[in-house]
């Protein structure tokens, strides 16, 4: 019955959508302004419509409703609660369902805290949003639906597969989905604008806090992906340029070129018309990866389904929606005029050096990813495109990205003066040389991997400080005069330094892991000493431990540090008896400088003797501390004044007092 | 899709372990051109996974061949030839620079270079340009308050 309900709201919502999607447009062409209002509860009842069958399905999975087909081949009864709610999106109708959710609460967010927004532009912003989803709909409806019964009823599920049994993954999809899906709304409002034909300053005001929130929640996704990779995969790599994690990624890169061109359409109303493109780019990059993801055409660990009706459908929907995107800005885009004059050594000038860095590196990994399929299209031939490629090839266009990244922050508007800004770093680049002196000096290896990274990593920081030091006037005025200065710094101006200074801490985990990482490979008998790292690892034991839904065998090595106990980690390897599948779980140790990490292997000789491989891994985290910093920047840069919710209004409101204060002058 | 599931039944089967201690050469300069060879190679009954994190058994095979034409004297690019004359050109994971793989490699900094030229233009293009031009489409009232409302 609960099932039945989720199905009927799922088809109320594709009605919605279809109204929705309609009704607002028509309106906003012959200028019906009741026509256009209803795109507002619409899109509200169409979210509403959805989460009813989304909490219908989930119910179905807490109850372990076995009737329905999609629970019983992906859930258990043994399955822990968390993953019985978080098996709902681990299979492919659910994860369309979360999809849809999410695609609908942006469009219903749009709706609610969309008031300042011209009344036309939300019309039509709402209609494209109400297309998107009804296309999402149908899909869902006739190729994957969720709520489909079987009969016979079995007695119990087929478990969820035990790699995705696991917190990480179990939040990695709703972060990614935030920012891949929350993308749909930026596509929306450009696609609104391109028929108004008018992109203005205020357009790109309101666009930037959507785009800003998608981004930041798709770093978030990304950094738990990346996680999750590292303790649970093997051997604690953290990125492995799977399609999978490429599909998403493109999208953060264009979205984050779409951030920083915003900031150049706002302030300086130019380039609008590359801003739009960028919108439209970084839904269809979305889309795409939904493609990779959905239709199993290139295959791995994370594509679930491999049924081609499904992709033909997905592959229909992106005809259209990067297609008729494309044709109408086309058609439209050369009536946008650029205004703001300005420099090539300028803001404006780093801004554009950031996009093309941005979209190129993008651009490579998109070519990467599918040129084994077009190579296979085109003559047959078996390709692969894989990490070793994708190292090379992407790597330096962040190396230059970091090089001008602090140079083009401090850059004023308009017309700069490299050699001034230059000056203002010099200190920080005779550091930044000193520190990569050292690492080079001290290196054994003479391996330029660790200096040059750290001292990236160093300058990006060091960027920031003296921005904000510039910005403050640190040491040219008295300190109060500093502080109240740091303190008045428009929130949007925190969020940039913080986002910088995260993107430095990313560089340097990186680097730093990369290059000094240790590793151990060797048979361990219990007793064992393994010295790694200036650390001694004892291997005390294996004992075997029965989980919820599986078995594990569980080790014991104690760390020890100058002779002193520094921690115990206890690496398993699990047995999943239902899908019959092994994992293994690593021992991990985190800190702020290093992680240890151990992994136990099988048995030889009886369980005499295990298969061990034990890592020192310096600042690894830093990696993930560095992610969430950069989506803290966009969470700070949200709550700036000026993005809030009739912030415009009120801005209007102050204007007249000051029109009169001027002449009274 | 058949050979796939013939490697994932083969993986559950024998559930082996990346590179095994057994497998390490006692020559260390060895064994480190072994483990950046097996970085290189692709498992291929996996997807995406290279020879070197693979656990199934065809992966152990190749980590051993490696190792074998290694041991015999072979250069790392020797080592490369062999594997691909028996496997194909789908065992490297970093396609080679020839033929139609060129595009692959050198679109990145020909899009760089095609793109920076694009954006220099644009901007050494806009200042006449931008003096000739008003503002499109705005009346006066419309400019006025589009500065109220770009004003910080």
């Amino acid at each position: 019955m609960i099932a039945e309900l989720g199905h009927f709201a799922l088809i109320i919502a594709f009605v919605l959508s279809l109204g929705q999607a309609t009704v607002p447009l028509v309106g906003a062409q012959k200028g019906w302004v009741d026509w256009m209002r209803l795109g507002t509860p619409a899109a509200v009842a169409q979210f509403v419509a959805i989460a009813i069958s989304f909490a219908c399905l989930t119910y179905s999975f807490v109850v372990s409703d076995f009737s329905v087909k999609l629970v019983a081949d992906n859930s258990n009864s043994l399955k822990p609660m968390l993953y019985k709610v978080t098996g709902v999106w681990g299979n492919h109708e659910g994860s369309m369902l979360l999809w849809v959710l999410i695609l609908a609460l942006f469009g219903g967010m749009v709706a609610v805290f969309g008031g300042n927004l011209p009344a036309g532009l939300k019309a039509r912003t709402l209609a494209i949003q109400g297309m998107i989803g009804a296309a999402f709909i149908a899909f869902i409806l006739w190729t994957s639906n969720p709520f489909w019964r079987m009969f016979p009823v079995p007695a119990d599920g087929r478990d969820l597969n035990p790699l995705l049994q696991d917190p990480g993954l179990a939040f990695h999809p709703p972060f990614l989905y935030l920012g891949y899906v929350g993308l749909s709304i930026t596509y929306s409002f450009a696609i609104a604008a391109l028929i108004e034909g008018r992109v203005d300053a205020s357009w790109a005001r309101w666009v930037r806090p959507w785009t800003l929130l998608a981004w930041l929640n798709l770093t978030i996704g990304i950094a738990l992906g990346s996680w999750w990779a590292y303790y649970e995969l093997g051997w604690g790599g953290w990125w492995f340029w799977d399609p999978v994690e490429n599909a998403s990624f493109m999208p953060w890169l264009i979205a984050a070129a779409l951030l920083h061109s915003a900031i150049v359409v706002e302030k300086r109303q130019t380039l609008k018309s590359w801003t739009i493109l960028l919108a439209i780019f970084a839904f269809s990059l979305s889309l795409i990866g939904t493609f990779i993801v959905r239709s199993g055409v290139i295959t791995s660990v994370h594509a679930f389904a491999s049924d081609p009706t499904r992709g033909v459908f997905i592959l229909w929907m992106l005809v259209i929606a990067i297609g008729g995107g494309l044709a109408l800005y086309a058609w439209r885009a050369p009536q946008m005029r650029a205004e703001g004059v300005f420099a090539p050594v300028s803001r404006e000038g780093g801004l554009i050096l950031n996009n093309l860095l941005l979209t190129v590196s993008c651009a490579v990994v998109f070519i990467g990813t599918l040129a084994p399929l077009f190579r296979e299209m085109y003559d047959g031939q078996k390709i692969s495109v894989g990490a070793p490629f994708f190292d090379a090839t992407f790597t330096p266009f962040m190396i230059l990205l970091a090089i001008a990244l602090p140079l083009g922050a401090i850059l004023p508007w308009k017309r700069g003066d490299l050699s001034k800004a230059g000056k203002k770093m010099i200190k920080a680049s005779v550091v930044v040389f000193l520190i990569m002196a050292l690492i080079w000096g001290l290196s054994a290896d003479r391996s330029p991997l660790a200096p040059i990274g750290i001292a990236l990593a160093a300058w990006v920081i060091f960027g920031v400080v003296v921005e904000l030091a510039d910005r403050s006037k640190l040491g040219k005025a008295p300190v109060s005069e500093t502080l109240r200065r740091l303190v008045n710094l428009p929130r949007a101006d925190w969020g940039k330094s913080v986002a910088h200074a995260g993107f430095g801490a990313t560089i340097f985990g990186i680097a730093a892991v990369s290059a000094w990482e240790v590793e151990d490979i060797r048979l361990a008998a219990p007793g064992d000493v393994i010295e790694i790292g200036g650390y001694e690892v004892q291997f005390d034991g294996v004992r075997a431990v029965p989980g919820p839904n599986y078995q594990a065998d569980i080790g014991r090595f104690t760390v020890y540090k100058d002779g002193e106990v520094d921690t115990v980690v206890f690496p398993e390897k699990r047995f999943y008896p239902v899908q019959r599948t092994p994992t293994t779980e690593a021992g991990i140790h985190s800190g702020i400088t290093r992680d240890i990490y151990v992994v136990l292997g099988d048995p030889m000789d009886g369980g005499v003797q295990w298969a061990v491989r034990t890592y020192v891994k310096p600042y690894a985290n830093w990696i993930w501390l560095g992610s969430i910093i950069m989506a803290l920047g966009g969470i700070i840069s949200l709550t700036d004044t000026r993005y809030r919710v009739g912030a415009v209004k009120r801005a209007k409101q102050k204007a007249p007092p000051s029109a009169v204060a001027t002449p009274a002058e | 899709m058949r050979w796939l599931l013939i490697a994932l039944s083969l993986a559950i089967a024998s559930p082996a372990f990346a590179v095994q201690p057994d497998e390490i050469l006692d020559d260390p300069e060895l064994e480190a051109r072994a483990r950046d060879i097996s970085k290189d190679l692709r498992c291929l009954v996996c997807r995406n996974e290279n020879i070197d994190d693979s656990h199934a058994s065809l992966a152990r095979d190749l980590r051993l061949l490696v190792r074998e034409r290694l041991v015999a004297g072979d250069t790392d690019d020797e080592v490369y030839d062999y594997v691909v004359d028996r496997y194909g050109e789908f065992v490297l994971l970093n396609p080679r620079l020839t033929g139609s793989n060129l595009i692959i490699w050198l679109s990145g900094p020909a899009l760089l270079i095609i793109g920076g030229a694009l954006a220099y233009s644009f901007i050494r293009r806009r200042p006449t340009e931008a003096l000739a031009a008003r503002p499109a489409g705005l009346s006066d009232e419309e400019a006025k308050r589009l500065a109220e409302l770009t004003k910080d």
